[in-house]
This record gives C-alpha cells, sequence and structure tokens, in this order.
C-alpha cells in the first residue's frame, strides 16, 4: 500500500509535482489541440444558434472546472482540518486563483453567449448569480488568506470557508431544475442520452480534459511557489537543485 | 467543414465578436496565469538566495 502521507510532506511532493507539471502540459495541449479542431472544424453549424453557440466549447468546462475546483479544495480543507498536514494548505491557497479564473471565464463568456441569443449581457437569474457568488467565494477566499499573517491559521480560517462555501456547488448545478431561469438545462445528463451531436459533446468533452490538465499543472508550479515562500529557511528548500544552480 | 474562407471562419456566421471574444480572453487569461506563476516561482528563489548570502 502506498503510503500517502509521505507524499504530503512538501519536501517529497516538491519534486514530486516538478515530475508531473510537464506531463499535465503536454496533456492540455493536445487535449485542447484536438478539442479546438473538433470544435471549430468537425462540429456542425446550431440549427437554432448557428455559429454562436461555439462558446459552448469553453464555456461549459470552464462552468465545470469553476465547480469542481471548489470542491477539490474543500477537500484539501477536509484533509487540512483533519489531519492537520501542510500540504492541505498549500494546495487549497495553489488552486484558488485557478478556480477564479474559470469562474471568472464561465461569467465572461456566458456573458458574451447571452446578448445574441437572450438579447442582455446579464440577468438576476439562479444559475447566473450562484455563479456569480462561486466567484466572489473565491476571491474571499484569497483575500482571508492574504489577510492573515500565520499562514497555518490562514490554511485554518480559509479551510472553514471552502467548507462553508462549498454548498453553493450543488445550489450551481441544480438551480437550473430548481427554479425557473433563463439559463438552459444541463448540457450533458448522465441519465439522459446527450441533446446534442456527438461531435459537439466530444469537442466540449476534451476540452474539459485540456481544462482539468491545465489547472493540475499550473496548481502544481503554484504549490511549489508556495512551499518556496513558507519553507524558505528549511534544510530541505536549501538543497534543492532549483535554489543551488547558479542563475 | 463549414468553412469557405478565411474571412467567412473569423466572421463565424456574424457573430465573429461574441466568439472570439470568448475564445479570445479564455487563452489571453491561460497564457497570463502560468507566466505569472513562473515569475513568482523566480521571486521566491531568488529571496531563498539572497536570505542564504546574507
Amino acid at each position: 500500500m502506498i503510503n500517502w502521507f509521505k507524499f504530503s510532506a512538501p519536501s517529497t511532493f516538491y519534486p514530486l509535482a516538478g515530475k508531473l507539471i510537464p506531463i499535465f502540459w503536454t496533456l492540455a495541449a493536445l487535449f485542447a489541440a484536438v478539442g479546438l479542431y473538433i470544435g471549430f472544424f468537425v462540429a456542425p453549424t446550431d440549427a437554432q444558434q448557428g455559429e454562436g453557440y461555439r462558446i459552448i466549447f469553453i464555456h461549459v468546462p470552464a462552468s465545470w472546472m469553476s465547480m469542481f475546483i471548489y470542491c477539490v479544495m474543500a477537500f484539501w480543507a477536509l484533509m487540512g482540518l483533519t489531519f492537520q498536514t501542510r500540504l492541505s494548505g498549500m494546495m487549497s491557497s495553489a488552486l484558488a486563483p485557478t478556480g477564479a479564473l474559470f469562474a471568472f471565464l464561465s461569467l465572461w463568456t456566458g456573458a458574451l453567449w447571452g446578448k445574441p441569443m437572450w438579447g442582455t449581457w446579464w440577468v438576476w437569474d439562479a444559475r447566473l448569480t450562484s455563479e456569480l457568488i462561486l466567484f466572489f467565494l473565491y476571491l474571499g477566499y484569497m483575500a482571508l488568506h492574504a489577510a492573515i499573517d500565520d499562514p497555518r491559521r490562514a490554511d485554518r480560517a480559509g479551510a472553514v470557508l471552502s467548507l462553508v462555501g462549498v454548498v453553493n456547488v450543488p445550489i450551481i448545478y441544480f438551480s437550473v431544475t430548481w427554479w425557473n431561469t433563463l439559463h438552459q438545462g444541463a448540457s450533458v445528463s448522465l441519465t439522459k442520452s446527450p441533446s446534442m451531436a456527438s461531435t459537439m459533446l466530444w469537442g466540449m468533452l476534451l476540452m474539459a480534459l485540456a481544462f482539468w490538465a491545465y489547472t493540475i499543472a499550473v496548481a502544481l508550479m503554484r504549490a511549489r511557489s508556495i512551499m518556496l515562500e513558507r519553507e524558505g529557511n528549511t534544510e530541505w528548500v536549501k538543497h534543492l537543485p532549483d535554489v543551488k544552480e547558479a542563475v | 467543414m463549414q468553412w469557405a474562407s478565411l474571412s467567412e471562419f473569423f466572421a463565424m456566421g456574424g457573430y465573429g465578436f461574441y466568439v472570439w471574444g470568448s475564445f479570445g480572453v479564455c487563452a489571453a487569461t491561460m497564457v497570463a496565469e502560468p507566466l505569472l506563476v513562473r515569475h513568482r516561482q523566480k521571486m521566491a528563489i531568488r529571496a531563498i538566495r539572497q536570505s542564504q548570502d546574507l
């Protein structure tokens, strides 16, 4: 059995992350290349929305990732509060800016899609409002974390905020079924057969995989920086090849 | 493939502003973020080296 706690030590995690980062960048580039090719050159024109629907290939993956990253942060928050591992808080703070970016992209692409199709950039309906709250939760996490000087206390405060805020995620997801909204229903359902052309679905799934690999790559990079910032005085950091190498 | 020419591709059937406004901002931010993180990494390493020299 793998001893997972071994990897939760920054000294073990740092070199492991360094090996994983190029793998996930390669995966992100490959998935994005195929996903964009399908999205622009294979997927047919939509009968109702013409070419404007192609925003779906980033809007839906960005929205999925914004919700998924928050759940991962809540997972790390739970781990951090339960096992007191240093890695948990580092991973949460490494993920938050990327989550905020995807929440922003979800709102941005949604506005640019809503304007030509609904005639408005924004409506205060359940789906849009709950996604905006998610964006503010990410910003709130980052502000709270930055406001507390002691990193361990900042991690604990951030962990509580992530765990409280995670109730918003199912609200976003089910908002289209719970309330009457302008936003269309779920694009992909596990229980119903997909309502869209299979090439559209494949393009969307590949872009979601690209965003997923991107998130892992960039979050691991940021986690490594956080480790150096927080543990700069420790022996393992002083002996890192990255630090010892001449510029 | 549904594009007869490059200009037709950029026009996106009249939705060019919305489609490229979405993909453009998405691409720009997803290029900027890793560059910012790489800068942060360099700064962190520089700070450690400076503290060691003292």
